[in-house]
């Protein structure tokens, strides 16, 4: 085993660490957030509004990440230049890096799933507690907000957890539209070195800690609010 | 209680409501004056539960009248010929204004018992918060929980959650309390304690509405007693006459069986 690079990497291995915990971050909370959309609106009483989420979650299930990746960069980031004003615009510099490409394939990706499971869990809240709201008043939007979607996060929370450590493992694709993560940094010092394994060990240690580290946050967030496990009625 | 002057806390009539082709409510109507306490007994699936959740339109009835505190509630009719109401922000204002205590207690778990209290006042009514808790605190004290306060619902008795969402609907002064089967979830142990907090409000004057198998409770706390069956009301009256002297022949059977 030889690991003197590392201190001659030392800021390709960070800056690639940095990079995976950025797109995981951005991915997460964005996507987080349209699945709150995708969740109420499949949920809820139009129609054609719960076949459009309906459709997206199938799509973006129903594909494999890495063609959904690629349909987005050389697809989408080959028309984007044609639309008009954008080069000049101050969100071009952004919008030409593979990281946006790469983040915006994470989000929307990350969403579906995400978004599935808060249906899911949205259906699991019981009914009663919602007819209490109505009962005190509570307009549609205030259950939303106050009721029906905290106690589905909360339901859902052990679920999400597992969703943030598989799209935290999922990063790594990113590689393959430039963007130098972690795994890319231990690919480039494997070229430039010709270790294979060396790179990729400290690489894993990083991610089985990462991985810990969300395991613990998540446990932490759990304890906050104690669920109705035992019933005594 | 035939006060002409005095505007009756809850006017209902002619009520009608369907689940499918079963027709479960036809054509119930109920008058409550201020301080009254009626009681709805009945078999299950006489339509008492429904009857209750129509007067807070939980259940939308398909016809009927509603006046609660003299206000008209606005309904139009929709092309299946039933009723809708007019004005979902009238119905969302009526409704805060009737406490609703249900079976299973419904009290929202990712609250502590203080917040389930506050948060309709605070955030329906817009009552300042400090008012909300200190009326809160009152509130819990007078059922008996203000040490559990801090607790979250998952750690009370079924009991005490029950007491606790009386808490809760007391806390947005209700005009009207309803309550449905209260005390059906609890173990027998509980049940008193449940039915202890409820005597004392209808000894203070409160307007109830209630939906219960206590016969015992019923006879003792209601001003009047409507027997339900198949959707219709088959005997209505004081409770003396209702379990002392029911002229229906199912009311009498009725009494007969739920009285030993």
């Amino acid at each position: 085993m030889e690991f003197g690079w590392v201190l001659e990497y030392r800021d390709l291995l960070l800056h690639g660490a940095f990079l995976t915990c950025v797109l995981l971050v951005i991915s997460v909370v964005f996507g987080f957030s349209l699945a709150i959309i995708l969740a109420v609106s499949q949920v809820g009483d139009n129609a054609i509004v719960r076949w459009i989420s309906r459709g997206y979650c199938t799509f973006f299930r129903g594909t494999p990440l890495l063609i959904q990746l690629w349909l987005i960069y050389y697809g989408l980031g080959s028309y984007l230049p044609y639309i008009p004003g954008l080069r000049a615009s101050f969100l071009w510099p952004v919008m030409r890096e593979g990281l946006f490409f790469a983040a915006l394939a994470l989000t929307l990706n990350f969403a579906a799933y995400q978004g599935e499971i808060l249906r899911g869990a949205m259906l699991a809240v019981p009914k009663g507690e919602l007819e209490a709201a109505r009962a005190v008043g509570m307009s549609a939007r205030m259950i939303l907000r106050r009721i029906w979607l905290p106690r589905a996060i909360r339901i859902g929370l052990p679920t999400f957890a597992g969703e943030v450590i598989l799209q935290l493992k999922a990063t790594p694709i990113v590689f393959s539209v430039t963007v130098m993560d972690l795994y890319g940094a231990a690919y480039k010092i494997r070229q430039d070195t010709l270790l294979i394994y060396e790179p990729l060990l400290l690489v894993t240690l990083f991610y089985v800690g990462l991985t810990f580290a969300i395991t613990q946050a998540f446990q932490k967030l759990e304890k906050t609010v104690p669920v109705q496990r035992q019933h005594s009625i | 209680m035939r006060n002409e002057t005095s505007t009756p806390a809850l006017l209902v009539k002619n009520v009608h409501k369907s689940f499918g082709n079963h027709e479960v409510l036809k054509g119930i109507s109920l008058a409550a004056e201020k301080g009254d306490v009626v009681s709805i007994i009945g078999s299950s699936g006489s339509g008492k539960s429904t009857f209750l959740r129509c007067i807070n339109f939980l259940e939308i009835p398909d016809r009927g009248t509603f006046q609660i505190n003299g206000e008209e509630v606005a309904f139009r009719t929709g092309r299946d010929g039933k009723c809708h109401p007019a004005n979902w922000r009238q119905i969302e204002r009526l409704r805060s204004g009737l406490g609703m205590v249900f079976q299973s207690f419904n009290l929202w778990p990712h609250m502590t018992i203080l917040q389930n209290v506050i948060e309709a006042p605070v955030h329906v009514l817009g009552v300042d918060r400090n008012v909300a808790i200190e009326k809160a605190e009152a509130l819990l004290a007078k059922v008996g929980l203000y040490d559990k306060k801090d607790a979250y619902p998952a750690f009370l008795s079924g009991g005490q959650q029950q007491r606790a969402s009386i808490a809760r609907a007391l806390c947005v002064d209700p005009s009207v309390m309803l309550f449905d089967e209260p005390t059906s979830a609890l173990d027998p142990e509980l049940v008193g304690e449940v039915l202890k907090v409820i005597r004392g409000l209808a000894e203070e004057g409160r307007t109830m509405v209630l939906v219960t198998h206590e016969m015992k409770f019923a006879r003792d706390v209601s001003t009047r007693v409507m027997f339900l069956h198949r959707g219709q009301v088959e005997e209505v009256g004081p409770p003396a006459q209702v379990f002392g002297a029911p002229t229906s022949a199912r009311c009498k059977e009725f009494v007969a069986a739920g009285s030993h």
